[in-house]
C-alpha cells in the first residue's frame, strides 16, 4: 500500500446497526477525515421512518473520483456492524476477502421480545467461519470502561481506521470539530481504544 | 471554501446564493432538511407551512410579488400542491420561483413510489435533475434564473439518495438580487377562463424555447466514450450509478440535468453511429418513452424493473450480465428488525387501549402512529394519505351504517380515525368539518405529541414557535374542534400516558350520537427536553412480584424483555412512561429516579 498516495486510494465502508447507534455520527467523522486527507467522497445515509429502532446502514466511499453514493451488494471492503445480527443482514454487501468489524453486542429486536422470531445463537462464531477478516468485540464495554457506552461508535470507527490503513488522516483534529467539546475528551480516548483493538488483525486484502 | 454537505443542505445553500427571500415548505422524508437549513439564512424569510399546497402558494404569492421563492416538499406533497403548481405554470414566475420535489425510489419512508417527473409534462414547466450535492447547489441557483428568463415556476427534482447523500462542494457567495417593483397584472394573474386562454397560447411558445433551451444548456451534456458504440443516456443518481457501473466499458453519456422539455435534437445528435442506447433511470420509463417517441431505439426498462432504487450493482449486472462476487454466506438468519414506537412513545398507551377494544375499525394516518398496525399493537385497519384517516372514516362508518340497515341484528363496527397533530393541521381539519357537518357516528381521536415527529421534530401550529424558534400563537386544538361544530361535551382532551382515562373516552365515544373528538396530549419522548427532563428515570421490574404472565409485552415497548420466565426493562432504553407499569396485574412495575428541571 506504502507506494499508492494517499489521496489516490479508494474504499468502500459500510456502517450498519439500529436505529439510534450512532452511526451517522461515525460515518460523518469518517468522511469529513478522508475529504480533509484530499480525497473525493460520498456518504449515503436513510432518515425518517427506519431511524425509529429499525435496521440502518451508512454508506461511505472515497477515492480520487467517486460517482454512486452507495455500495452494491459484493462491493464493500469493509463492513461495520453495530450490532451482531445486522452483520449476518449486511453479510452479501462485502466483497471476497473484506474486513468485518462487528460489535459483539446483542439488540433484540421486537420480533423476538415478544416471541415471535428467534435470536441466532453464536453469531460471532459463524461469522467467523464465513469472513477470515473478522474483528469481534463489545464495543460497548471498551466505551464504558472509558466513561460511556454512548461513545461505543468512536470505538468502532478507531477499529475501522486501524483496520484499513487510514492512520494518515489528523483524525484527532476531526474528532475536535465534529463531537460536542464536551465529550471530546472520551471520544479521543474511545478512538485511540478502538484503534488498538484494530490492530495486527488486517491481513484481508 | 470546500465542504461535505447533504444534497438538502447544498440545495438550501443555493438558493442563499441565489438571493431567494422566501421558502416555504411542509416537512417530509426525503426533504425536510431543506427548509431546516434554508432557516440558518436570516436573509431568507422561511416557514413551516400548514401543508403543501400552502407552502406552493406562499412561494407562488411572493414570487407574484417579484421575490425569489422556493417551495420544499416530499413527492406526495407535490400531489397535495397540483392545483396551484398547474395554475402556475399559467400566471409565470416574476420573482424566480422554484418548487423542490423530492421522490423517494424505493420507498424508504413514503406511501408510494410515485415518480413526479411526469409532474413537468403534465403542468409544462422546466424541469433540472441534479445527480449530486454540487449539482444541487449549482442547479439551485440556476433555477431562478431560469425561472425568470423562461416565466414559469422550475421543478427541482431529486430523490432520496440525492437528498440525503453527502459530497464534496464548492460554495460560492450570495447574489444580491433586488425585489422587482410590483406591477400589477390582472390580465396575466387572474385566471378567469378567458385570460388563461391566452396563457395557454404563451405557455406553446414557451415550450418551444424551452426546447431550444434545453437542447444548447449545459446541464445536458455528451460525454464521448472510448471505442464501443454503446451510449448510456441517464438523469439524477442513475447517471452517477451508471458511470460507476460502465467505469471500464468506454461507453458514451449522455448526462441530462435539464429534463422537461427533453432535448430532442441533442438526443438525435448523440444517437447517431451509437449501435446500442442504454436509458439508466429508476422507476418510470421517463426519459425512455421520449427517446423511443424520436424513433430511436433503446433499452430501459426491458433490462431495468421499474421498482425500486438503482444501485451501479443492479445497473451492471442488468446491462452487463457481470454480477459481483460476494463472501461466503454466514448461515445466521436474522430476525426481521422493522422500526417500531420508541420506548415512552406517547402513541402506545392508546394503541394499547385501542387493542383492547371490541368490533372497532381504526383509520389511521401518515406519521410515527403508522406503527399502530405492527404487533403486537396491530390495531390499524388503513393509512392512506395525509389527512385521510378523519374523511375515510366517515365513509367507512357510512358503509357500515348501510350494511346494518340490511342487517339490523348484526352489530356493525364502530369507526376511530386517529391522527397526529401535525397531520391534523395539515388536512385533518377539512375531514373533521365534513364529520360534523354531514353527521358522521365516526369518531376522532388526535395524538397530540406537540411535534412533526417522524420527519426530525419540527414545528407544527400546535408548537407555539415558527421555524426560526420565535414565539407565536399556537392553535388550541381542543377550541379548533368546537369552532368546527363539535359539541363541547363531545370533546375530551386526555393524558395519552393514562391507559383507563383513554379507555374510558374511547367508550363515551362509543356511547355518543354525534360525532366526538379524544385529543390525547403527551410531548413524544424524543423532544429535547423532554429527553433531558426524563433521562433520570426508568420503570423497574420487581422479579419477586413479577409472574412472569408477559401481559406487558403486549404493548409492543423495545425497552422490555423477557429474561427466565420474568420481565427485564433496560434502564439506558427506558424512559418511565409507565405503560406497561398500568398493565401489569400484579403491580410488579414501579418508575425509580427523579425527574429533571
Amino acid at each position: 500500500m506504502s507506494d499508492v498516495k494517499n489521496q489516490d486510494r479508494a474504499g468502500s465502508i459500510l456502517l450498519v446497526g439500529v436505529g439510534g447507534q450512532g452511526t451517522i455520527l461515525a460515518s460523518k467523522v469518517l468522511s469529513l477525515g478522508l475529504m480533509r486527507a484530499g480525497s473525493d467522497v460520498k456518504m449515503s445515509e436513510i432518515h425518517g421512518m427506519s431511524q425509529r429502532g429499525g435496521s440502518v446502514s451508512t454508506h461511505v466511499k472515497f477515492g480520487p473520483a467517486v460517482f454512486s453514493p452507495i455500495i452494491s451488494e459484493g462491493e464493500a471492503d469493509t463492513l461495520v456492524a453495530f450490532e451482531k445480527v445486522e452483520a449476518a443482514r449486511w453479510l452479501s454487501y462485502l466483497r471476497p476477502r473484506g474486513m468485518l468489524v462487528v460489535n459483539d453486542y446483542e439488540i433484540r429486536p421486537l420480533s423476538v421480545l415478544t416471541g415471535a422470531a428467534i435470536y441466532p445463537d453464536d453469531v460471532i462464531g459463524r461469522l467467523r467461519e464465513a469472513v477470515p477478516g473478522i474483528i469481534a468485540f463489545d464495543a460497548g464495554a471498551v466505551a464504558s470502561e472509558l466513561g460511556s457506552g454512548r461513545a461505543q461508535n468512536i470505538v468502532l470507527l478507531g477499529a475501522l481506521v486501524r483496520c484499513m490503513g487510514l492512520d494518515y488522516v489528523d483524525w484527532e483534529t476531526v474528532l475536535k470539530d465534529t463531537v460536542p467539546p464536551k465529550t471530546y475528551e472520551l471520544n479521543l480516548r474511545a478512538f485511540e481504544a478502538g484503534r488498538a483493538w484494530g490492530s495486527g488483525s488486517c491481513q484481508a486484502g | 471554501m470546500r465542504k461535505i454537505l447533504t444534497g438538502n443542505e447544498a440545495i438550501a445553500r443555493g438558493a442563499w446564493e441565489a438571493g431567494c427571500r422566501v421558502a416555504a415548505a411542509y416537512p417530509g422524508t426525503p426533504s425536510s432538511e431543506i427548509l431546516e437549513n434554508i432557516a440558518l439564512y436570516d436573509e431568507i424569510d422561511s416557514e413551516w407551512s400548514v401543508n403543501e399546497k400552502v407552502a406552493v402558494e406562499v412561494a407562488a404569492g411572493a414570487s407574484i410579488a417579484g421575490a425569489r421563492a422556493l417551495a420544499a416538499m416530499k413527492h406526495v406533497g407535490l400531489n397535495v400542491a397540483a392545483d396551484p403548481f398547474f395554475t402556475m405554470s399559467y400566471i409565470g414566475a416574476t420573482g424566480g420561483f422554484v418548487v423542490v420535489t423530492a421522490d423517494d425510489p424505493g420507498l424508504f419512508s413514503s406511501q408510494n413510489e410515485q415518480d413526479n417527473r411526469w409532474y413537468a409534462l403534465h403542468a409544462k414547466t422546466p424541469m433540472m435533475e441534479p445527480s449530486d450535492s454540487q449539482e444541487c447547489l449549482d442547479y439551485a441557483k440556476d433555477a431562478f434564473e431560469i425561472s425568470e428568463r423562461f416565466d414559469v415556476p422550475v421543478l427541482f427534482r431529486v430523490t432520496t439518495r440525492v437528498c440525503h447523500s453527502k459530497s464534496v462542494v464548492s460554495l460560492g457567495q450570495r447574489q444580491d438580487v433586488p425585489i422587482k417593483p410590483y406591477e400589477r397584472d390582472p390580465a396575466r394573474r387572474v385566471m378567469t377562463p378567458a385570460a388563461a386562454k391566452v396563457r395557454r397560447y404563451a405557455i406553446e411558445e414557451r415550450e418551444r424555447k424551452l426546447r431550444e433551451f434545453s437542447n444548447s444548456c449545459p446541464y445536458n451534456r455528451i460525454e464521448p466514450g472510448t471505442g464501443r458504440k454503446v451510449g448510456v443516456i441517464a438523469s439524477g443518481i442513475s447517471y452517477q450509478h451508471a458511470r460507476e457501473a460502465f467505469k471500464d466499458a468506454g461507453f458514451s453519456f449522455l448526462k441530462l440535468g435539464f429534463t422537461y422539455p427533453l432535448p430532442d435534437e441533442l438526443i438525435r445528435r448523440f444517437a447517431e453511429g451509437l449501435e446500442k442506447i442504454y436509458v439508466i433511470e429508476e422507476n418510470e420509463p421517463y426519459i425512455e418513452t421520449f427517446v423511443k417517441s424520436l424513433g430511436i431505439a433503446c433499452e430501459g426498462r426491458s433490462v431495468l424493473s421499474a421498482v425500486d432504487e438503482l444501485n451501479a450493482g443492479i445497473v451492471r449486472s442488468s446491462v452487463l450480465g457481470c454480477k459481483a462476487e460476494q463472501g461466503p454466506p454466514s448461515g445466521v438468519t436474522p430476525p426481521p428488525r422493522p422500526p417500531v414506537l420508541c420506548p415512552g412513545c406517547s402513541h402506545r398507551g392508546v394503541f394499547y387501549a385501542l387493542s383492547r377494544e371490541k368490533n372497532i375499525v381504526v383509520s389511521s394516518d401518515i406519521g410515527c402512529y403508522t406503527l399502530g398496525v405492527a404487533p403486537p399493537l396491530s390495531v390499524t385497519d388503513s393509512v392512506i394519505c395525509m389527512g385521510a384517516s378523519v374523511s375515510a372514516g366517515i365513509g367507512y362508518q357510512k358503509a357500515f351504517a348501510s350494511a346494518e340497515a340490511g342487517e339490523p341484528g348484526r352489530k356493525q363496527p364502530k369507526v376511530f380515525s386517529v391522527i397526529g397533530d401535525s397531520t391534523f393541521f395539515h388536512s385533518g381539519i377539512t375531514g373533521l368539518i365534513d364529520a360534523v357537518v354531514n353527521k358522521s357516528s365516526s369518531a376522532l381521536i388526535i395524538l397530540d405529541n406537540r411535534t412533526t415527529a417522524m420527519t426530525g421534530h419540527q414545528e407544527n401550529p400546535g408548537t407555539g414557535f415558527t421555524i426560526k424558534g420565535e414565539a407565536t400563537a399556537r392553535i388550541d386544538l381542543a377550541r379548533l374542534c368546537g369552532a368546527c361544530g363539535v359539541k363541547p361535551e363531545n370533546v375530551r382532551t386526555v393524558d395519552a400516558y393514562d391507559i383507563k382515562a383513554v379507555s374510558s373516552a374511547v367508550a363515551d365515544a362509543r356511547a355518543a350520537g354525534d360525532y366526538f373528538v379524544i385529543i390525547a396530549v403527551r410531548p413524544c419522548a424524543l423532544i429535547k427536553d423532554v429527553a433531558r427532563s426524563r433521562a433520570g428515570v426508568c420503570c423497574e421490574a420487581d422479579r419477586e412480584k413479577c409472574v412472569g404472565c408477559k401481559a406487558c409485552l403486549k404493548a409492543g415497548c423495545p425497552a422490555l424483555a423477557p429474561d427466565d420466565g420474568k420481565i427485564t426493562i433496560d434502564r439506558v432504553a427506558c424512559n418511565g412512561c409507565m405503560i406497561c407499569a398500568q398493565i401489569c396485574p400484579v403491580g410488579a412495575i414501579s418508575r425509580v429516579g427523579e425527574f429533571y428541571e
